[in-house]
């Protein structure tokens, strides 16, 4: 199954996939940014792959590499029982990527959440806005550069009366 | 000799109004239950028949802080949910109580981390910590003890020249 899946994108998406890897049964795909919309999409309505169900978007904050940030989708065939990562590079200097929403609904809410956690700004989500944090909060807490304790003073307590 | 001999052969007995009070008062401390987290579980352990809080008087849980004494915060409190406690806390008539069940409320416990309050004393006066993560039910009926012993000694003067929360604003 994973070699089919690899042939077909393959097929398709020659330019647009940087690699594939296999870790202990797990594959992933990189793939250029501009690409994981069209990937995603065939993925979701190709006949033999049928990837209709996305698990999990999350994000991974590499500090110093030259492309600090790296978007993952975790998704999941239930035809062929199969799960698979498709990810892309993000620059600090460009933290845009396309959202996956329009593609899998479940991804609304993961993806707020890595927005509310590591910034990444998803073009064309619904309604992209924190899930979790306070709305007036500035900062991405799940950045490496943001301390364990916070920023002192970044959220409010509420005032003693007496 | 005892009250009961007491009242059969006087007809009465002497007293302060502050000692009645305070005697009627401290066996029925109605709890606010602020289960916020997992303390909530051994909070609600304290209330079921094996530890029993009604022996203390404290059996009458109430989801309405207008009605309740004694809040009784039992989980981690973030930052987001801090104006909530504060808010409830300051919607209960005075006089009244607040216990900081667990590690979490005590100190931040186990979450050293940006989005938990390291310790509810900064925006609630507490009356007692509880130890543990979470902290027994014996615990917990051991903090109202001392809840029980505190407001014994409390006297009418010491909440008269307080304005309560709810005409202060
Ligand atoms: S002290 Fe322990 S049991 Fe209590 S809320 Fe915190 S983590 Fe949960």
């Amino acid at each position: 199954m994973k070699d089919l899946i690899i042939q077909k994108i393959k097929e398709r998406f020659a330019d647009s996939v940087i690699e594939f890897s296999d870790f202990r049964n797990d594959l992933s795909v990189l793939l250029k940014k501009e690409a994981i919309h069209d990937v995603a999409l065939f993925l979701r309505d190709d006949a033999d792959l049928k990837c209709d169900m996305c698990k999990d978007a999350t994000a991974i904050d590499w500090a110093r590499r030259k492309n600090r940030f790296t978007v993952v989708y975790h998704i999941y065939s239930f035809k062929n029982n199969i799960e698979l990562r498709l990810k892309a590079d993000l620059d600090e200097s460009d933290l845009n990527t396309v959202s996956l929403v329009s593609v899998w609904k479940s991804a609304e809410w993961y993806e707020r959440e890595t927005f509310d956690m590591y910034g990444i700004n998803y073009v064309n989500h619904p309604d992209l806005r924190r899930i979790y944090l306070p709305e007036e909060f500035e900062y991405y807490p799940l950045r490496k550069d943001f301390p364990l304790l916070g920023i002192p003073g970044s959220l409010p307590l509420p005032k003693s009366e007496n | 000799m005892g009250l009961e001999a007491k009242l059969t052969q006087d007809g009465f007995i002497t007293t302060t109004i502050d000692s009645v009070i305070a005697w009627a008062r401290k066996s029925s401390v109605w709890p606010m239950p602020m289960g916020i987290s997992c303390c909530a579980i051994e909070m609600i352990a304290a209330a079921d028949p094996k530890y029993d809080i009604s022996r203390f008087g404290s059996e009458v849980m109430r989801f309405s802080p207008r009605q309740s004494d004694l809040m009784i915060v039992a989980g981690t409190v973030t930052y987001k949910m801090a104006h909530v406690v504060r808010r409830i806390y300051d919607q209960m008539p005075d006089p009244k109580w607040v216990i900081a069940m667990g590690a979490c409320t005590s100190t931040g416990g186990m979450y050293r981390s940006y989005s938990v309050v390291q310790g509810i004393d900064q925006f609630l006066p507490v009356d007692i910590y509880t130890a543990g993560c979470p902290p027994r039910p014996e615990n917990l009926l051991n903090a109202l003890m001392a809840i029980q012993d505190k407001i014994s000694k409390t006297r009418a003067r010491d909440f008269q020249d307080k304005i309560p929360s709810e005409f202060s604003k």
